[in-house]
Parts: structure tokens; sequence; C-alpha cells
């Protein structure tokens, strides 16, 4: 099953329906739109106009604010970390399935997209047994002084495994449609592995891999379930900017979710605007 | 589309392969595999194994426990149907018909998939509220929408409605049309053509659209512990979970998650036969 969708080729989109226009046609067209903006545009825009509703000084209070900071903090720290670790991997995932064949390939794939099926709670869950005080691995981490859960590693972790397979996702259709003619052909020209692989492989898919990125990155920073079951919110330092909105929002503050809330709305439209840019640029080079 | 990669060797220089890092490549992927999903699992069920069966079968069909599954299979059934109607809907006007604003109406379609579900359910909260833009009109002819089983729906239609929009749009996108002037050459009136022609040719797209929201909307729960309001009546089987894991139940939060993940492999079986039924309908 896949809870993400791959980048639609907009190649041989076909053009609209242009047989004359009725009135059928414009009543689905407006039931379309108006759906769309109540129930999509709206909510995205009431996260602006809540946090504005006093004015701009309570919103500067609320975003600037020591604990909010230390979110911000962590919410970069973790995506820095996970982000670049599921990369590593997609790649290295993408190369091989693509590439070469093995067996239990088919396996491996519904592996691979299992993150995708499980509750991030529970996700975050198997953290807490795992690593938690009484995890299996408990007592030798705790003799050890180690602290996995209800410290960053726990973060990490848990972000690791809910954006587990956004960029596999996107890179193995990519590069098993294109085969290893290229590859080949670079190879009998002289290039060892890792000029064919960055000089080659990396720019044919780059499209893919830069979508899957910002799915993965976008994923990573707003990711709430998982990181609340191992990160025990500890204000100023176990909380990352969606904890930090729910602990406001549990202070009934009126302003100060919001507030932080549009941090995540902006980077939602960031995602929005880059995904745009990137179908934008695979169309204009079909 | 979704869900399937060419598994089957491939004809051509790509069976015996002469490009390198194959094992390497395979071995890190295996590993972090291990690592990262496998082991976590593998502890789930070790801890499960080590709890008395009795107990966790009381604890996972208790009376709470069986309105939290009530009331996820529910909810997420209501939003998905929704999702499938009005994701249809979307996807139709997106590919067939030009008007001005379509690429905006294309990016919308995204917002639900990059906004984080806490301020999903942050903000739908605030809007169906007594005040919010939405409730003020609604309260009055008593439509609570916030920290009811209604809000519980639209969290959950709000976060699924992106897949059934995309599963449904690149397979309208590359339907053969000539079917269908084909049935309207015939005599057939649009709406014939529709039921007739269009409409069986999409289904299993749309059943799989509905599936991946239905599967989206179960595990779903950072909208939810917003817009819910921690109340008896509105618990989800994964509010449920966290608020016994906050308790110190384990065990309880255990046979939750347990019941959770059996959802949650039946549906990626069943979506993974759907979608290859699905894929049989795509071929010209």
């Amino acid at each position: 099953m896949n809870l993400s969708y791959t980048p639609r080729s907009h190649a041989k989109a076909s053009v609209p329906y242009t047989r004359k226009s009725t009135p059928m046609q414009w009543l689905l067209i407006a039931l379309a739109v108006g759906f769309a903006i109540l129930f999509l545009l709206l909510p995205l825009l009431n996260v602006f106009a809540q946090a504005f509703a006093s004015g701009w000084a309570p919103y500067w209070k609320a975003i600037t604010d020591k604990d909010t900071g230390s979110a911000i903090r962590l919410t970069f720290i973790v995506a820095a970390i996970s982000v670049p670790l599921n990369v590593i991997f997609g790649l290295a995932a993408s190369w091989a399935i693509a590439k070469f064949n093995f067996p239990g390939k088919a396996l491996l794939l519904t592996f691979i997209d299992l993150p995708f099926s499980v509750s991030p709670v529970v996700a975050g869950l198997l953290f807490v047994l795992l690593f938690g005080a009484n995890g299996l691995l408990g007592d030798w981490l705790t003799a050890h002084h180690i602290k996995i859960i209800f410290a960053l590693p726990g973060i990490v972790l848990a972000t690791i495994f809910v954006t587990f397979p956004y960029v596999a996702r996107e890179l193995i259709p990519i590069m098993q449609a294109q085969g290893a003619e290229q590859e080949e052909a670079a190879l009998t020209l002289g290039a060892n592995g890792w000029q064919t692989f960055w000089r080659v492989t990396v720019p044919s898919v780059k499209w893919g891999l830069l979508y899957g990125i910002i799915l993965c990155n976008a994923r990573a920073m707003g990711e709430f379930g998982a990181v609340e079951v191992v990160s025990g919110h500890i204000a100023g330092q176990t909380d990352t900017l969606p904890l930090r909105v729910d602990k406001l929002y549990n202070e009934f503050d009126p302003v100060a979710p919001f507030a932080v809330a549009t941090l995540l709305a902006f980077l939602a439209l960031a995602t929005l605007c880059v995904k745009l840019f990137l179908e934008w640029k695979s169309r204009d080079e079909a | 589309m979704a869900g399937h990669f060419e598994t089957g060797p491939r004809e051509g220089p790509g069976v015996s392969n002469p490009l390198p890092g194959g094992k390497i490549t395979l071995g890190f992927t295996v590993f972090y595999l291990s690592v990262i999903v496998l082991l976590p699992i593998a502890a789930l069920v070790i801890r499960a194994c080590h709890l008395s069966w009795s107990e966790l079968w009381t604890l996972a069909t208790n009376e709470r426990a069986l309105a939290a599954y009530e009331l996820s299979l529910g909810a997420s059934l209501i939003a998905a149907l929704i999702n499938a109607v009005f994701g249809s809907l979307l996807a139709w006007v997106l590919v067939r018909y030009k008007f001005p604003g379509r690429r905006w109406l294309d990016a919308l379609i995204d917002i639900p998939f990059a906004l984080p579900t806490a301020v999903a359910g942050l903000t739908l909260a605030n809007l169906f509220s007594e005040h919010g833009w939405l409730g003020q009109f609604l309260v009055p002819m008593g439509v609570h929408g916030a920290f009811t089983r209604l809000g519980v729906v639209i969290a959950l239609t709000f976060v699924g409605l992106p897949f059934a929009v995309r599963t449904l749009q690149p397979v309208l996108e590359h339907l053969d049309r000539g079917v269908e002037e084909a049935a309207a050459s015939l005599g057939a009136s649009r709406t014939r053509t529709f039921v007739s022609v269009t409409a069986p040719t999409l289904f299993p797209t749309i059943l799989t659209g509905f599936g991946l929201s239905f599967a989206r909307a179960l595990g779903e729960y950072g909208s939810i512990k917003f817009i819910s309001g921690n109340l008896p009546r509105t618990e989800i089987a994964p509010v449920l979970m966290v608020a016994r894991l906050d308790q110190y139940d384990y065990t309880g939060a255990i046979a939750v998650a347990l019941v959770l993940m059996v959802f949650s492999f039946a549906l990626l079986f069943a979506l993974n036969g759907l979608q290859g039924w699905a894929s049989k309908f795509q071929q010209p």
C-alpha cells in the first residue's frame, strides 16, 4: 500500500475536455471549487487569521518565546538527521532494487512500504517497547547511561520510521523505468562505479529525488503522533514544533498555538511551492 | 500507479548485470530496514508473547476498547466514503474541464498532505467551534463540528482527501477517450455513456482511493487529538492507545496496538490485491 503518491507525469496529460460547456459542467465545477475552498483553503487561511487575531504583538511574543525557539531548533535538528539518512537509504535501496535481480525482491518492497501502513502512535510505541525503561533493551541502556526514549535519539528514530519509505518510493519506479543501459554505457566508456552513479544515475533521477526529499522533510518536521509517544514532553528539551502547538493549545491560549502553527503552515506552503516547481520543471524536460 | 513495482526479471542486459555495488547497496538496504522497521516490530511481538493471552484479550476487547474500534472504523468508513465522492468529483473536474483557476484548484488538493496533522486538527477545531468562521453559522443550526464525533469524521476526511483525488487523477488522464466517443457516436447520451462506459472502468481505481484514505484515517492521531477534545464519546483507537500508555498501562497499550496492526496488515493485503485488479482496467 502506498500512502504517498508519485509526481504525476504531465507529459501525456490530456488536454482538458473542450466539448461545449453545459450547465451540468458548470454545476460540477462550482461544487468542486466550493468544496475545495471551504474544506481545504479555509483551514489554512484560518491558521493565519487566528494567529494575528490580536495583532502583531502577541504573535511575535509567541514565536520568539524561549521554549518555541528550542522547539524550532529541535525540529530542524531532527529533520537534519533523519532526512539525509532516509535519502542514503532511498538511493541504496533503489539502486539495488531497480538495477539488480535477486530472490525476495517483492517481499523487500512490501517491507519498505510497511511504515506507511502502521499508525504513527504504534510506531512510537514500538520504540518505547524496545528502548524504554521497561523495554527489551532498557536495562542494558540504563546500565550504560544511554537515554533514547524521552530524548533526541528516540525522536529521531521515530521520525525516521514514519518517513522511511518516502525517498525510496519516489526513486524505485523512476530507476526501474530507466533501466541500466546508460550506466552500462558509462562503464564501458571507462567510468568507475561512483562516477557512473553520481554523473549518470543521480542527474537522471534528480527531480524525483528532490520531490522525495521535500515530502520526507515535510513529514519529518510535521510528525506528531510518533514523536509525542517517544518525546515525554519536556518543555525546552524534547518538544518539537507540533508538540509545542499541542502544549500551548492545552494551556487554552487563544493566539499562541496558532502563532506557532503558522511556522508549520509556512513549511506546508514552501513544500507546495517546491512541488509545483518540480512538476513544472519535469514537465518542461519531458 | 501507486503500489506497483515491476518485480519480475527484466529482459535484456539488466539480467546479467555488470554494474557494481549490488551487494553493498542491498546489504545496506536490508540492514537499515532491519534496524529501523523490523527490529522494533519484533520488539512488539516479543513483548506481546511474554504477556498472558487472556489478559491481552481482555484488554483488547473490553467495553472501552470496543467502543474505540467502533468509532475508528465507523468514522474512517464515513470519511473514506465522503472522500470517494468528493475526491472523484475533484479529479473529474480537474481532468475533464477547462476553467479559470484550474491549476490553483489542483494545488489546493495537496494542502492536507503538506500541512502537519496537528495544525490541521487545531484549525479545523477552531473553524467549526461556536465562534469559528464556519461554526458561527453551523452551531446555531445544531451542527457541532468541534469536540464531537462529527468533528472526528471532518478531520479524517480532511487528511484522507488527497489520496482519493491523486489515485484517480492519473488514471482519468490516461483513460482511452475512444471508447467514450464510440459510445457517443452509437447514440448513447452523455449520462448513459458515463454510467455504462466510464464509471465501470473507473470503479476499481475509485475503490483503491477509498481504501487508501480509509487506511490513512484508521491510523490518524494528530488531528484527532485536537478536534476530539479528549472525550470518552470521541475516543478512537490510536487515542486510546496513547491514553493507556500515558497511565503506564503497557499491556493495555500493546493490546490496542496489536489490534491496530492487524487492521493495517489486513488493509495492506486487501489494497495490494485491489491495486492489482485496478491496474488490469488501466490497460487499453
